[in-house]
């Protein structure tokens, strides 16, 4: 939740959560858009997970919260983010 | 007030400094990044390691997979708005959206039926091969989990939302904590489209 949970400052996070939408839309159509173009697996792959990174990251920040969260959440976070990305890195190690 | 024998949930515990509703919800949502996690781990090594693995965008419908990533980002605004709608004491607006919400969750698994449906009338089963095998198992499962958020929500949309002329600021927080979870779908399938689609 917020650090500012009054009326106004809900309103106005409502203009946010519309401007994520639309960014969400329109990555996912860039995503679509970029398929089309058969690049080489390496750069369609990079493409594909950075931009999935950027719309990842937005529904987390703004939808989920994480822009103005309390200690524990970002230290659950970050607990689980260290282990993912090891188990990730097994995986591509491999 | 703290309802029943589980404190602090409508009131942030001193502790931590969030109700224990919501680190309950982040807790389960650290185990279900974990469980997607050796999913995806495991989608990596069938891929580098097969001899042959298709292209999503040849065996997989594109504009159906599009249409439903579009379904579910607008159901991720609806939910957090259905909150909003809470937080600003508007019960009615929070109905709707909520309502919303779970149609466009019905939606999701009625394309994914098609879908589906598609493959098997061409003959791509999990046995297939190793590609729709993963496919199969990690669509599947993020299906279950859109099944088990539109449990959730309807019943929060329907008998659940009793607890809001007793008890707002806790049945708030049960929308913020089933918000969460399902921005987390969300989130797994923003990274399964274009691993599985599009790639």
């Amino acid at each position: 939740m917020s650090s500012d949970s009054s009326p106004e400052a809900i309103k106005k996070s409502v203009r946010l959560y519309v401007g994520v939408f639309v960014a969400l839309l329109f990555l996912t159509l860039v995503t679509v858009g970029v398929s089309y173009i058969h690049l080489s697996s390496g750069k369609a792959h990079a493409l594909a997970l950075f931009v999935a990174s950027i719309k990842a990251s937005l529904v987390a920040l703004f939808f989920m919260h994480l822009a103005h969260e309390r200690k524990i959440i970002y230290a659950t976070i970050g607990l689980t983010a260290i282990l993912f990305v090891f188990c990730m890195s097994i995986s591509l190690y491999l | 007030m703290s309802a029943g024998l589980i404190p602090y949930v409508d009131h942030e515990n001193p502790v931590t400094g969030v109700t224990n509703a919501k680190f309950g919800i982040w807790l389960f949502l650290a185990s279900e990044v974990m469980l997607f996690g050796a999913l995806f781990s495991t989608f990596i090594i069938l891929k580098t390691s097969a001899t042959i693995w298709p292209h999503g965008y040849e065996v997989l419908n594109i504009p159906m997979g599009t249409l439903n990533t579009a379904i579910l980002i607008t159901s991720s605004v609806t939910v957090v708005m259905s909150w909003v709608s809470l937080k600003l004491k508007e019960f009615g607006k929070f109905k709707k959206y909520m309502g919303v919400t779970v149609v466009l969750s019905c939606v999701f698994l009625v394309v994914k039926y098609f879908e589906y449906q598609a493959k098997f009338h061409h003959g791509y089963y999990p046995a297939t091969n190793t590609y729709f095998a993963i496919y199969f198992t990690m669509t599947g499962l993020h299906a279950i989990h859109i099944i088990g958020g539109i449990i959730v929500n309807a019943y929060l949309l329907g008998p659940g939302s009793k607890m809001w002329h007793t008890e707002p600021e806790r049945f708030t927080g049960r929308i913020e904590c089933a918000g969460l979870y399902w921005h987390f779908v969300d989130l797994v399938w923003i990274f399964l489209f274009p691993l599985l689609y599009l790639l």
